[in-house]
């Protein structure tokens, strides 16, 4: 960050510091973000590279989990859910 | 694979393969999800063994004015409450403090460590297996609720909305337990690939 830039940071009463933007990050990426907030975070992660890779590492890890696979059931429970599928089926 | 659609028409038609897919789709994360309520494996298991008891038994009355998961997840958190270990549970309120450790910032609050670039990196860096077992790691390793929003909403997809109403919480709070879940996610990532203090 130059120092002009740094002082215009400083200065501007809508400047956000870093240290609120990842607080900020959920309802940005929720989009439940008031316009205003939305905008002046906007205007911080056009000239904050550190910020703008921490949220594109918030939105990386959320894609990634929603690739995580599930655990393969123990032999012990795949075979007792077979017997209570049976079990029902046989409920009447 | 099939559509949840799919598998609840197969379900119906007595399709014994599609109540083993629909179990091996959303068993491991019911498990997880129980475990936050009571207090070991073999009670978890239990109560997930209940639910799709449960289901099964629910399939006639099941009107789909939700999606089968949401169903399915309702029917098993109800039950891990009922179970009573953890019913005493008190307002859901996130644990305090800041995502990200204060000592990364500096006096006027912008960053003195900032993250490394790894984001979109991830996947070519770490292979798939391991990623997951890092993340179902991480999961395991979050306070309960927010466990159980990250898992409901991040791994199996759920809106907003629907984790509200299985989890019967506000959707304010929901996204607090969220952004907190999911910046512990991001540093469990963080952690492996690069970043932070070391």
């Amino acid at each position: 960050m130059s120092f002009l830039s740094g002082l215009m940071r400083f200065r501007s009463p809508a400047a956000l510091p870093c240290q609120q933007v990842v607080e900020m990050v959920t309802d940005y990426v929720e989009g439940m973000m008031p316009a205003a907030d939305r905008r002046r975070l906007e205007h911080h992660l056009t000239g904050c590279r550190h910020c703008t890779e921490y949220l594109a590492q918030m939105r990386e890890t959320i894609r990634l989990a929603g690739r995580v696979t599930p655990e393969d059931l123990t032999p012990e429970m795949r075979t007792e859910l077979t017997e209570l599928y049976r079990r029902w089926r046989t409920e009447g | 694979m099939d559509t949840d659609a799919t598998l609840l028409a197969r379900l119906r038609d007595g399709d014994e393969q599609a109540f083993t897919d629909l179990v091996g789709r959303y068993h491991s994360s019911m498990l997880r999800l129980a475990l936050s309520f009571v207090s070991s494996q073999a009670v978890a298991e239990e109560v997930v063994q209940d639910t799709w008891l449960a289901v099964l038994r629910g399939l006639g009355r099941f009107e789909e004015r939700s999606s089968l998961r949401t169903w399915v997840f309702t029917i098993l958190v109800n039950r891990a409450r009922s179970t009573g270990v953890r019913e005493a549970r008190t307002v859901p309120v996130a644990d305090a403090g800041p995502v990200v450790d204060a000592s990364r910032f500096g006096p006027n609050g912008a960053w003195a460590v900032p993250p490394e670039h790894w984001a979109e990196e991830a996947e070519n860096r770490i292979d798939a297996v391991k990623l997951s077992g890092l993340l179902r790691g991480g999961l395991d390793g979050l306070p309960g609720r927010q466990r159980e929003v990250v898992l409901l909403r991040d791994v199996e997809g759920l809106s907003s909305a629907e984790v509200c109403k299985v989890l019967s919480i506000s959707e304010v709070n929901q996204r607090v337990l969220l952004h907190r879940g999911r910046s512990k996610l991001r540093q469990v990532l963080e952690s492996e690939l690069g970043g932070g203090p070391r």
